[in-house]
């Protein structure tokens, strides 16, 4: 992990291993909800679930300051804590969570590569015991919007050309072949992709075993779509976690220095009346 | 306790990619179905047997993968 621009920000399943009983580190497994931690997780280990704790559950929105600063504190967590979050999917809920704790500045986040797949395909112990931290008063050093982008940041940027899309749904998502994944319910009035966008799924950053691919990888990946860090850069999936793992990419493995995820994503652009859509296959990345 | 018998495969659904990730833990099989692309998870299910879990899995799958409806581009 050496050659990444912020090899501090992963850690390997043997580092969790080696940390589970380390008091100073809190391992949170983060999924769309806690079926998977119910079944088992790494010993010592709390569960957030996106889709009750990570997410405002009355408006559409991340956690308020008051709200993370709940769950932190809640979670035993205090501004020192070294936390550690892992996740199903190739850790898509774990990098919202770790994205949205880059947002209230907490100093010291960090994903467990390869994540939940990695710890189970590796055989390493998992209890059904939920840890029980003792609760802190945790306070947010900052609220960091530069990590996020919102409707009016897009539109403003495409209409500037002033940064480059990245779209990380799947190929037929991003055509508009498709409303939603497969399987799942259509979550917008129209399909395809923002005008100009990328299409790079967040799986190509993927090995199977589900960690990051190499540096040199990653970067030939991006670079390959005309996404270099020459440019700031906006990603954006169906409702934001997939572009989180994506925002984690280029920011803290590659470096890239603007680099924010747009939350509202296709669900939000994808209802919008009068939003510009382009169906189909990109443009070539020269066109852009 | 740990996973054992750890084991992905994947198979075609209606025209779809269905991947099943099956284990066992203690005495119970688990399965996992996902989409592949992008990968979010269709049904989750046990059984006493991985066949037994891996089939109850892809019948939740199933359902929902046939429910998908592809749009003329």
């Amino acid at each position: 992990m050496a050659e990444y621009a912020h090899p501090e920000s992963l850690v390997t399943t043997d580092w969790v291993a080696q940390h589970q009983n380390d008091p100073k580190v809190r391992v949170v497994e983060v999924d769309v909800d806690t079926k998977s931690y119910d079944e088992g997780h790494v010993p010592g280990s709390i569960a957030w679930a996106w889709n009750t704790q990570l997410s405002d559950t009355v408006k559409r929105d991340i956690l308020s300051k008051e709200q993370f600063e709940e769950l932190m504190s809640s979670s035993g967590i205090s501004p020192d804590t070294t936390v550690i979050i892992y996740g199903d999917n190739n850790n898509w809920f774990a990098a919202w969570a770790l994205w949205q704790m880059k947002i209230y500045g907490h100093a010291d986040v960090r994903l467990m590569n390869g994540g939940r797949k990695k710890w189970l395909s590796e055989g390493r112990d998992l209890s059904t015991e939920a840890a029980k931290p003792a609760r802190t008063n945790y306070k947010a050093s900052t609220t960091d919007t530069s990590l996020r982008s919102f409707l009016p940041q897009v539109q403003a940027a495409l209409a500037a050309r002033s940064s480059s899309l990245v779209d990380v749904r799947s190929p037929a998502e991003f055509t508009g072949e498709i409303l939603s994944p497969p399987g799942l319910p259509e979550t917008c009035q129209r399909g395809g992709h923002i005008p100009g966008a990328r299409s790079i799924p967040w799986g190509k950053a993927a090995n199977d075993d589900g960690t990051f691919k190499s540096a040199d990888e990653l970067r030939a990946l991006y670079a390959g779509e005309g996404i270099d860090g020459a440019k700031p850069v906006i990603a954006y999936c169906r409702i934001g976690e997939r572009s989180s793992h994506t925002w984690f990419v280029l920011k803290y493995l590659l470096g890239y220095d603007k680099v924010t995820n747009y939350d509202g994503s296709w669900t939000e652009w994808g209802n919008l009346v009068g939003a510009a859509v382009e169906k189909g296959a990109a443009a070539s990345a020269a066109k852009s | 306790m740990k996973a054992e018998e750890f084991s992905e495969r994947t198979v075609d659904v209606d025209g779809w990619q269905c991947r099943l990730t099956s284990y066992r833990l203690g005495d119970v099989y688990h399965c996992k179905a996902d989409n592949v692309s992008p990968g979010a998870r269709l049904a989750r299910a046990t059984g006493a047997t991985k066949e037994e879990a891996e089939t109850n899995a892809l019948k939740r799958a199933t359902e929902l993968l046939s429910r998908t409806r592809r749009q003329s581009v």
